[in-house]
């Protein structure tokens, strides 16, 4: 049961003629910059607005189909809707806003339901309050557990977190994080910011001017290989698992390629775990340094070079994961790199994402 | 000037009340509609009807009055028909007071309704339709109760209003003490005997002060109407 979403646009100068899908679970990312169509697609689908042609399926389940003469009206499509501005009803206390889709919706969430989604957001002491007196990101989490407790078939965000600021990001993120790993909600991520995609999203969709450029996991986004990809690699993304706990307070991550030791994490062996490793924290060098600092010496080989101005971005490849470093084009031409050749990437910083499934 | 209320006066304020009252409730499910309909949306025609609904408003009172005997006099059509059918009559009543104020103050309550719902972000509404909620449910559940302060002040100024209106009252119902005898009318018939300043000028101040307290009040409802907006 893929989501499939097709449509045609046309408002003043602006075209959107995009089609893509949307795998039955996990995070997919629309990702583009501002003006790309990324709103207009999500309100296609939430049925806000009503495209000139195209079509709209969850499975089996036609949402639009302008050839038929389809078209499900917004408050029957069961899909829940993230603004950007939260847009929760000023009038309501948190408690009747969460509960405002839920009353409408069949079948209703039952109580555990409920509780599960105001533990999961940490909405409890906010209950009786009224909006107006809520904080950024304290609107957002109200935002998202209404929006769960109608029972969606599919959860829209729309830059859910573009309205806040560093520090209000940074208080969100881990909730949708959490909210990835425990829901077995297909959610669309809409987003300008590849930071926040590198980190939530399973599935990448690339838009640009109204059109489709390109399509594939965030591995192969973070790579920057992404077919028609008009973004650059931002270094590596990849699934990892704890191997081992040591003596010595550091923690073995493994890869499909080898290992990584990393701070002390709490977490069991056998948990698996996103890592990310930017393009600039990658030095190489062509043979293996025996006197340096760095504890993760990766041996990888050369797959392509893709010079951009003064800088060039070396993609290796380490046993089966895809890396990125980005190296200056004088370093190039005097360690005279080659497609195909071996190097030693040296691994200055890795950042571990929360992943809560099993 | 004694301030104390002769029993004819007080028969006056007390009339005055109740067919403003009465006006305004009559008037209230109409306006509402006529703002709903012209609220946030287009439709062919809108600027004539947008005209005709606030004629009242230019129109002189007593050609209002006129009218309202023309359409509603007992040997009009609809005013027969009013009467023969429902026992409805208009003229010479004090039912008839109302129905003109409520004419004539419509205009007032329909723009502040009006004006209220589309201070209410249509974005709300949206997100109540992702949410499950039916175009009346969204109605009464968001647009109606954040645009209810709007209505209010709304209604309490038309109430204000219809208080004074005197030219379409005196031509659609006459001047019938405890009848159709408002204040204005009261100051009116006042002027007109000898020696009757006095009780014209208490008359006049107490429909002052009445004026003062309800656009007091309709301006508290106002401020709490700043809720429908971002």
């Amino acid at each position: 049961m893929s989501i499939a979403v097709s449509l045609r646009h046309q408002a003043g100068a602006f075209t959107l003629d995009a089609a893509f899908h949307m795998p039955p679970t996990g995070v997919t990312a629309l990702f583009g910059p501002s003006g790309a169509g990324k709103t207009t697609i999500v309100q296609a689908i939430a049925g806000l607005i009503q495209p000139q042609s195209g079509r709209i399926a969850i499975g089996e389940r036609i949402l639009l189909d302008t050839g038929a003469g389809l078209a499900v009206p917004a408050h029957d499509r069961r899909i829940g809707y993230v603004f950007q501005d939260a847009r929760l009803f000023p009038h309501l206390t948190v408690e009747r806003n969460l509960l405002f889709g839920w009353r409408r919706a069949r079948p209703r969430a039952d109580g555990d339901e409920i509780a599960r989604v105001i533990a999961l957001l940490g909405l409890a002491p906010l209950l009786a309050r009224k909006p107006r007196g809520l904080s950024g990101g304290e609107k957002s989490r109200v935002a998202l557990g209404r929006a769960l407790l109608s029972r969606p078939a599919l959860l829209l965000l729309d830059e859910p977190l573009s309205a806040l600021d560093a520090a209000r990001k940074a208080e969100i993120l881990p909730y949708l994080e959490r909210l990835r790993d425990s829901a077995g909600l297909p959610m669309l991520y809409v987003s300008h910011a590849a930071e926040e995609v590198l980190r939530l999203a399973d599935h990448v969709v690339l838009l640009a001017g109204g059109r489709v450029t390109g399509e594939g996991s965030v591995f192969d986004f973070a790579a920057g290989d992404l077919d028609g990809a008009m973004v650059r690699a931002t270094g590596a993304v990849f699934e990892t698992r704890v191997a081992a706990q040591r003596e010595d307070g550091l923690t073995v991550l493994s890869f499909d390629g080898g290992e990584l030791l990393v701070s002390r994490l709490a977490r069991a062996v056998g948990t698996a775990l996103r890592v990310r490793i930017r393009a600039e924290d990658i030095l190489l060098a062509r043979l293996r340094p025996d006197s340096i600092s760095a504890n993760n010496i990766l041996e990888t080989r050369i797959t392509a070079i893709r010079p951009s101005g003064s800088e060039a971005d070396i993609h290796l490849r380490c046993g089966g994961t895809p890396l990125t470093a980005r190296i200056t084009q004088s370093s190039l031409a005097r360690l005279s790199l080659r497609e195909g050749e071996r190097v030693f990437a040296i691994v200055k910083s890795v950042t571990v994402d929360a992943r809560m499934k099993d | 000037m004694p301030l104390i209320l002769t029993p004819p006066e007080i028969e006056a304020l007390l009339l005055s009340l109740k067919v403003s009252g009465v006006a305004v409730a009559a008037a209230l499910p109409f306006a509402l509609a006529a703002a709903f309909a012209l609220a946030n949306r287009d439709f062919p025609g809108k600027i004539l009807v947008d005209g005709i609904l606030h004629l009242p408003l230019v129109l002189p009172p007593v050609a209002m009055g006129y009218l309202l005997l023309v359409l509603f006099g007992t040997r009009a059509p609809l005013g027969a028909f009013l009467l023969d059918h429902f026992g409805i009559r208009f003229v010479f009543s004090w039912t008839g007071a109302a129905l003109a104020a409520a004419v004539l103050t419509f205009p007032f309550q329909m723009r502040a309704i009006r004006l209220s719902l589309e201070s209410v972000d249509p974005g709300l509404a949206d997100a109540a339709r992702t949410l499950g909620a039916r175009p009346l449910d969204r109605f009464f559940s968001i647009t109606l109760p954040l645009a209810l302060p709007g209505i209010v002040a709304g209604s309490i100024t038309a109430f204000a209003a219809s208080l004074g209106e005197f030219g379409a009252i005196i031509t659609f119902v006459s001047n019938i003490p405890g009848e159709t005898r408002t204040l204005p009318l009261a100051i009116y018939t006042a002027l007109q005997a000898p020696g009757g300043d006095v009780v014209a000028a208490r008359l006049a101040a107490l429909s002052i002060g009445l004026a003062l307290v309800f656009m007091t009040l309709a301006e508290f409802a106002g401020r709490r109407a700043r809720w429908g907006t971002r």
